[in-house]
């Protein structure tokens, strides 16, 4: 057991922390298309330095790093404030599962793109009648000249008016759940897709319903077989977390130090009610911290990412709920008028225990797969 | 990078797993709580030379550290074993820590035999002290924030307490009568901290062990009601308690021997989620019982009673949390790596 970085990964450390200092694009500007704007051009600085798909196999462009370089750079990230790249989905995931399950001439196609973010990716699973019950998705894709007709509605899809492409799971055929469903890489430039933005609790429109009427798809753009969509999608959200529990325990850091800051500033740092909140935030940082770290160590060992992926996503909701909860109370009657940080952090936090799988799902996934508990279903 | 136990470590953890499964199941800790004296599993720790794990090579012991420590005493609360392993350990480690050459080439040798076993207890304002396990015991080593006092128990008043932990005997002795000890007394305690946590992980996975075995058994209305989200959940809630603490306890054995100086953040952490989960996972484990988990006959009590001991001992979780809170961020000047970050957050 060995709780420090070793040389290597100190050095690797050392060059991308010094690389950030020379190269940080400074505080994203107000307004979410300016700041997509500027996290596009981050995304180019990143990719011209070779640290775009940083987890991408050398042969595809990537670097080939190993888990704990790409927790190493994520932490260094969120360390120094620096924004996520624009094609996010298309790096974390849509690249990922290409390079695992695409054609030759896929990746050919595909992945460059990606890398330099010339084209945006997006990704239509969620449905407005199939949330946590995502193999239920009712979007419909027909057989068609050269490949199908897709009609239907995706919901909660980020970027989907800057995206060129969306990993759409549909519905094609009626045979058993879970074998009846395909894959497609969407054109979203194409007549036929509607991009609505859906305004939130915040007030902002992070995510977009999409409706697609009648859309074609080529075959060459299946992703597996046809038929076979259940697995690509599983394997897609496999990409989706892995390493990212000690990068989102340092941010939580990040904010504690900034709660700690107006603790102070309020005349409540001795408050013993506050101390003890503020502790417990404190403490469950560090676990997810320690948790993610372990679960790392745990998949270098064994090859298999193991439960700790659902753990974190629920101590990580939990912990940025209550952090934000914390400060609107630290502001006390203030906090009925709007601030400009505390008060939307903490609307912004509810969402936390819905997105990217209900903290209720995750608690299926380790009652079910790490606790062998009998399925209600 | 590397958390996780070298082949050795994991040898040690085994092999107490295995010696407590094959010869003393629940039945040792209900006869012990049923009023039985005597340890019969002590000589077994001592003979096996887990006594003398952290103790240093020049005293008799094999010079492992806190993290070896906390191997055994996990599973020790595993078991719910009536051994005085904690005590013992635990004035050794202070001893080591904060007591003078004399004092150690005096203690450390038996401690680490177990030949001539130390108990270990808490000491108050007026210089009473609350002392685990004193059967046998040769030495006292009592405690509490900068100071200690290495006790000669035929020197002492004592009265016997009832003890809310069935499977611990705990007595009150009055006016401690004994050497002072003065350096290095906080970082002693902290290490002993670590390994109350690590019992306490051992005592919650135990609790949570139970629960599942009852929740896949137990049918109502037809199907087991581990199949009822409002189990599955509970069980899902205990796993992610029961695993943030021992990541926890592990890190902070580790921080003990490697980087002392950031001990006392990490014991907190380790102290109040240990606490946390395994009050939380024995009350679960009752609940998910229903009825026959409220019986005197069902173990279940034994485990919970543990809990609410051992996670008031040597600091409750609120006050390791108000710890963490000051060596995170909140408080003035502190060695924690966390809190380095967090004030370099602060700056910025």
């Amino acid at each position: 057991m060995d709780l420090t970085l070793s040389a290597d990964e100190l050095a690797f450390r050392d060059e991308i922390r010094a690389w950030l200092r020379d190269h940080h694009p400074g505080p994203e500007p107000d307004g979410t298309e300016a700041g997509f704007e500027h996290r596009l051009a981050w995304q180019r600085t990143l990719h011209d330095a070779g640290y775009a798909g940083i987890a991408w196999p050398k042969e595809y462009g990537g670097r080939g790093a190993t888990l704990m370089e790409q927790t190493i750079f994520n932490e260094e990230l969120v360390r120094a404030r620096a924004p996520a790249p624009a094609n996010v989905l298309g790096l974390i995931m849509g690249g990922p599962v290409v390079i695992t399950l695409g054609t030759e001439d896929q990746k050919r196609r595909f992945l460059a793109p990606i890398l330099s973010g010339a084209e945006i990716w997006c990704q239509g699973f969620s449905e407005p009648d199939s949330g946590s019950d995502l193999a239920s998705v009712r979007t419909r894709a027909e057989r068609a000249d050269g490949g199908w007709r897709i009609t239907g509605q995706k919901v909660w899809t980020s970027f989907a008016h800057r995206a060129r492409w969306c990993m759409l799971l549909t519905r094609t055929s009626d045979d058993a759940r879970y074998h009846n469903l395909t894959y497609f890489v969407c054109d979203m430039r194409q007549p036929g897709v509607t991009v609505r933005p859906l305004r939130q609790i915040t007030g902002d429109t992070e995510f977009n319903e999409v409706f697609f009427d009648s859309v074609f798809v080529g075959d060459e753009n299946v992703i597996g077989r046809p038929g076979e969509g259940w697995n690509v999608a599983l394997t897609t959200l496999m990409f989706e977390r892995p390493g990212l529990g000690v990068a989102s325990a340092l941010g939580i850091k990040l904010a504690l130090g900034e709660l700690a800051e107006l603790i102070r500033a309020r005349g409540l740092a001795n408050d013993s009610a506050i101390r003890r909140r503020f502790g417990k935030l404190v403490v469950d940082a560090e676990a997810i911290r320690l948790n993610g770290y372990r679960g790392l160590s745990r998949t270098q060992r064994d090859g298999v990412p193991g439960p700790e992926g659902s753990m974190i996503k629920i101590q990580w909701a939990t912990v940025n709920q209550a952090l934000t909860e914390l400060a609107v109370d630290v502001l006390g009657v203030d906090a009925l008028a709007i601030d400009s940080v505390w008060t939307h952090r903490m609307l912004r936090a509810r969402a936390n225990s819905i997105e990217g799988g209900t903290s209720e799902i995750q608690r299926n996934i380790l009652a079910e797969r790490v606790l062998a508990l009998p399925r209600l279903r | 990078m590397r958390f996780d136990l070298t082949d050795e470590q994991r040898a040690i953890r085994e092999a107490v797993r295995d010696l407590c499964a094959s010869r003393y199941g629940i039945e040792a800790a209900r006869r012990a709580a049923d009023g039985a004296t005597g340890d019969a599993l002590w000589p077994e720790l001592a003979k096996s030379g887990w006594a003398g794990l952290g103790v240093a090579q020049p005293h008799g012991g094999q010079g492992l550290g806190v993290l070896e420590l906390a191997l055994v005493v996990e599973e020790l609360g595993y078991a719910l074993a009536p051994a005085a392993f904690l005590g013992n350990a635990a004035a050794g480690l202070l001893v080591a820590a904060a007591g003078t050459e004399q004092q150690q080439a005096r203690v450390l040798p038996g401690v680490a035999s177990g030949e001539r076993r130390a108990a270990f207890g808490v000491l108050d304002a007026r210089g009473d002290a609350m002392l685990l396990d004193p059967d046998a015991a040769t030495v006292f080593v009592v405690a509490n924030g900068d100071r200690a006092v290495v006790a000669d128990p035929a020197k002492q008043r004592m009265e016997s307490l009832p003890s809310l932990d069935l499977t611990r005997r705990l007595v009150k002795l009055i006016e401690v009568d004994g050497e002072a000890m003065t350096r290095g007394v906080q970082r002693g305690l902290d290490q002993v901290e670590v390994l109350v946590a690590a019992e306490l992980v051992g005592v919650a996975q135990h609790a949570l062990d139970l629960a599942l075995e009852h929740a896949k058994q137990r049918q109502q209305f037809g199907r087991p009601i581990g199949a009822y989200q409002a189990v599955s959940h509970r069980c899902a809630d205990m796993l992610v308690a029961v695993e943030s603490a021992r990541s926890a306890v592990l890190s902070a054995a580790w921080t003990a021997d490697h980087q002392p100086d950031q001990l006392a953040f990490a014991a907190s952490v380790a102290k109040a989620l240990a606490g946390d989960a395994a009050w939380h996972a024995t009350a679960s484990a009752l609940q998910i019982h229903g009825g026959i988990g409220f019986t005197w006959e069902h173990p279940i009590h034994l485990f919970l009673r543990r809990a609410a001991a051992s996670s008031r001992f040597l600091g409750s979780v609120d006050e390791h949390l108000e710890r963490a809170a000051e060596l995170g961020g909140l408080g003035g000047e502190t060695t924690a790596p966390v809190a380095a970050e967090l004030s370099g957050a602060a700056r910025r």
